[in-house]
């Protein structure tokens, strides 16, 4: 085959790789990008996009089940409710079809060309890729690799037959009787809650002393108490030893230092992601890494000129909107624009019952970073729109600096909240205080209302509570 | 309240010659509220030649004041209001300055405002109402720099500056780093003005070693004698084609004669200096071209010879540069006319030269003294068409034809009205200026 030779070779086609093609494309660099599965990356083919229409079905089911057992607050009742599993992942994957053929087609309007097939480094300037036609070469001035991450396997509990990853569980055609998620992290516990709400009896084993260790106990407490009502089992401090010999129930230490075992139809292994820096030649770079992750500067550049990394491979946080980022400023630095990583905050939602949405720093995370801090903090228990929600459960909570009121994070968990990320993101990005927030006017009757009343509490100066 | 309370006088600013119609405010000698006698100096006055001191014509109090120095006053206008009563109050301040005369008739001076409770304190705690945007406040440069005076609380080490995401693209592409650029925003927040500022005028990176870039501006009024001069030099400059001539003249003969007859000074004769045998050189030479001892009124279109030498001495003065007149110089003999520019620029110095003491000059003498440099290119002072500038004298060697002998040797730099004086008769005249200080018997010698 002809050799391919172009300006700027992509490697991955998740949010970071096709948003680094289109934006060059855009620019007038002659881009190629390289993705051995369907565009859109995990984000759009089997992480973000699939989870949350998973997580909304799973919603609606739990609401047709409250009606039927008589648990509306509403005063709604309904037949017992049914699901037709296949259906339900018909409709996903007809989203997620419709997303990732959008992606080809805002490359296609680019300008930017795209081919199929596995990317393997051979030097700084030049990749082969494995296609159904055969190894194809590619030459490139520009190297861009953003080939993401993925789920973490434990060494004790390998995937295949009943243990299975969030790419498995996005993909179930029959729901299982019982689910073990094993990890209390953002990715069990939102497939986790999805699969209780469509009745399934779940259960999360979290080897931390509680889930979701990233956000600190106050922001995660109405998410476990959620986890509760839905009739989820939370075992914390509790580890994972493997399957037992009959290799259909899984053994537990729990926290009390008694070993159990669990019996589950499906055993979901979220313990987390990990970058894919192997296995597509990237050590024939001999790039320094740090720790998994391929070492990067502000702005994205690895040890080897020409050779730029984004997204998962490079480090946490890995989220989609992060290699976004980094995607487009990339693009622009290749095109001769003076660009920097020099962004606030990145922030981070959790899509489970209720939502949790954090910008910026929290109250410890400020504290440790030696500020004297001003936390305020409004419940939803006082809003009005969470009532007729019938969603009171959550707060928003606002830290800055003591001395001159500069915003430092924006925290919230509530019903919905994950909307808040603009709000808090803009406040934070545009250098607001407590008295830009407080002082704008927001909208009644909103949950948003909320985020203008922490500010107030702040201040010393709170209207509503 | 009897009448006579309310009586104010008005002292108006007189005409002070040469149809003059305004004149330049250069001192308050007393300020409202201050009693004076009649005859005090209330203002001190300029017009193009010379300063005059306004008297008080009675004894009272200043109630009113009709301008702040540097204003333009019009001959006629309300200079000062005087209240006879110790307890009139005081008048606001004139809220405009060179205004006609006030439409008043003058007769009768009860006319005059009467001073209302209210401006009671008006002044002099409250300046005219203009001061504000007159006065000598600290620069501000031109377009929105509001960051230049505000400086907020610099941010710690290793702080990210405040700044929007757009502001902190402009700044990237603008390559300036917003570490070092201060904000004006709440909590030292960078606007795009604070940027605008910063691209107008960057301020220095913080040094360490303790020298900072200053910034602050002081804006000095041009007012009284240094308006004057600005107005007078700059007509000058613009209109006048000049041409300068340098030449070398060699002053040891001249030289040898000033020791000569200082040494044999009886007491009470001045110490001579160079300047009186060059008024007399000067003296000598325009009786041969006239044109050089002249006014050229170019609006008249004529050239006014005089048959009288009125040598300018140009002076250096606390206040500035002036003129003092040594009249007649081709009547006075050389010890005369070095008493004479004495006393003339000794008066100009002290500030009491009459006005005619400093006009009426035909022809002008400008010297720095030991800071008279190689070469000058003076400007005439018009109306006049030529002015003579000495420069420094110094010991130089000279080839004679065998050898180098040391002559003391002084440039004179000699500029002239181009449009009256031809270049040739300059050269001529400037020769004859030679000859006369290399041989200066001839000064002397009749005829």
């Amino acid at each position: 085959m002809a050799e391919i030779v172009c300006k700027l070779l992509i490697i991955g086609g998740g949010p970071g790789g096709y948003v680094t093609a289109i934006r060059a494309a855009q620019l007038g660099i002659d881009t190629l990008i390289v993705d051995e599965g369907p565009l859109g990356g995990t984000c759009l083919n089997i992480g973000c996009i699939p989870s949350k229409a998973l997580i909304h079905a799973g919603e609606e089911f739990h609401k047709l089940t409250e009606a039927a057992t008589g648990g509306s607050p509403f005063g709604l009742s309904a037949a017992p409710p049914a699901i037709n599993l296949g259906k339900t992942m018909a409709w996903k994957d007809g989203i997620v079809t419709r997303l990732t053929g959008g992606v080809a087609g805002l490359l296609k309007k680019a300008g930017a060309k795209s081919l199929r097939g596995r990317a393997s480094i051979r030097d700084g300037k030049t990749v082969t890729v494995d296609t159904d036609l055969g190894p194809q070469t590619v030459h490139a001035e520009i190297i861009v690799i953003a080939t993401g991450s993925e789920p973490v396997e434990l060494p004790s509990l390998p995937f295949g037959g009943k243990v299975i990853s969030s790419t498995g569980a996005l993909a179930l055609t029959q729901l299982p009787e019982s689910l073990v998620v094993v990890g209390g992290g953002y990715i069990g516990l939102e497939i986790g809650t999805a699969y209780a709400k469509l009745g399934v009896k779940v259960t999360v084993v979290e080897a931390a002393p509680r889930i979701l260790p990233v956000w600190d106990a106050e922001l995660t407490g109405p998410v476990a108490k959620r986890l509760a009502a839905l009739g989820v089992e939370v075992m914390t401090g509790a580890k994972v030893t493997g399957l037992a010999d009959d290799g259909e129930t899984l053994q537990v230490a729990t926290a009390d230092g008694s070993d159990i075992t669990l019996a589950a139809d499906k055993i979901l292994v979220a313990v987390g992601r990990r970058p894919r820096s192997q296995g597509f030649g990237l050590e024939q770079l001999a790039l320094p890494m740090d720790g998994p992750f391929i070492r990067i500067d502000n702005q994205c550049r690895t040890a080897m000129r020409g050779v730029y990394a984004i997204g998962d491979v490079t480090g946490e946080p890995m989220l989609a909107h992060r290699a976004m980022a980094q995607g487009e400023m990339v693009a622009d630095l290749i095109a001769g624009q003076p660009r920097v990583w020099d962004k606030r905050a990145i922030p981070a939602v959790c899509f489970t019952d209720p939502e949790i949405v954090s910008v910026g720093l929290g109250p410890d995370a400020a504290r440790r970073d030696g500020q004297t801090v001003l936390v305020g903090t409004f419940p939803f228990r006082a809003n009005g729109r969470a009532m007729s929600l019938a969603r009171e459960d959550g707060f928003v909570r606002v830290i800055a600096r003591e001395d001159n009121h500069v915003v430092l994070g924006i925290e919230a968990v509530g019903a919905g909240v994950a909307e808040f990320a603009s709000a808090f993101s803009l406040a934070i990005e545009m250098g607001a205080r407590l008295e830009d927030i407080a002082d704008t006017i927001h909208a009644h009757p909103t949950m948003g209302e909320a985020i203008q009343e922490s500010a107030l509490a702040a201040l010393g100066r709170g209207l509503h509570l | 309240m009897g009448n006579s309370d309310n009586e104010i006088f008005v002292i108006r600013m007189p005409d002070v010659g040469e149809g003059i119609a305004e004149a330049e405010l250069v001192e308050w000698h007393a300020q409202p509220g201050d009693m004076v006698r009649e005859d005090d100096v209330i203002a001190a006055v300029m017009t193009d030649k010379a300063t005059v001191e306004i008297p008080s014509s009675i004894t009272g109090k200043v109630i009113w004041l009709g301008g702040k120095v540097g204003d333009m006053i019009s001959v006629g206008s309300d200079l000062v209001r005087i209240s006879p009563n110790a307890n009139a109050q005081i008048e606001a301040a004139a809220p405009e300055p060179a205004q006609a005369p006030p439409a008043t008739p003058d007769a009768d001076p009860s006319d005059a405002p009467e001073p209302a409770p209210e401006q009671k304190n008006a002044a002099p705690a409250k300046p005219a109402t203009d001061a504000e945007t007159h006065s000598a406040k600290p620069a501000a440069p031109a377009s929105g720099a509001p960051a230049r005076h505000v400086q907020p609380p610099r941010r710690a080490a290793g702080e990210k500056p405040l700044a929007s995401p757009a502001i902190r693209r402009r700044a990237l592409e603008a390559g300036v780093d917003l570490r070092r650029v201060s904000g004006s925003g709440p909590a030292g927040r960078l606007t795009h003005a604070d940027l605008d500022a910063w691209l107008d005028a960057p301020e220095p990176a913080p040094v360490t070693g303790g020298r900072v870039r200053r910034t602050e501006v002081t804006e000095i009024p041009i007012i009284g004698l240094r308006r004057a001069i600005s107005r007078k030099l700059g007509q000058t400059w613009s209109k006048v084609p000049h041409i300068t001539i340098v030449e070398e003249i060699d002053v040891t003969a001249l030289e040898e004669l000033r020791a000569g007859l200082n040494v044999e000074r009886k007491e009470g004769k001045p110490r001579l200096t160079i300047l009186p045998f060059l008024v007399q050189a000067l003296v000598r030479a325009v009786a041969d071209q006239p044109d050089m001892n002249a006014h050229h009124d170019d609006e008249a279109g004529q050239l006014r010879q005089f048959a009288g030498v009125h040598v300018g001495i140009a002076t250096q003065t606390p206040q500035g540069l002036k003129v003092p007149v040594v009249r007649h110089a081709e009547s006075r003999s050389l010890d005369d006319t070095a008493i004479e520019i004495a006393r003339v620029a000794e008066a100009a110095r002290d500030n009491t030269a009459l006005r005619d003491e400093l006009s009426g000059s035909t022809i002008t003498i400008t010297s720095l003294g030991a800071l008279g440099a190689i070469a000058t290119t003076p400007l005439i002072n018009a109306p006049e068409t030529a002015i003579v500038g000495v420069n420094k004298m110094a010991m130089r060697p000279v080839w004679d034809g065998a050898q180098f002998v040391p002559r003391k040797i002084m440039n004179l730099s000699s500029s002239f009205d181009h449009r009256v004086i031809d270049g040739w008769d300059a050269a001529i005249f400037v020769k004859r200026l030679k000859t006369l200080l290399e041989t200066p018997a001839l000064i002397f010698v009749e005829g």
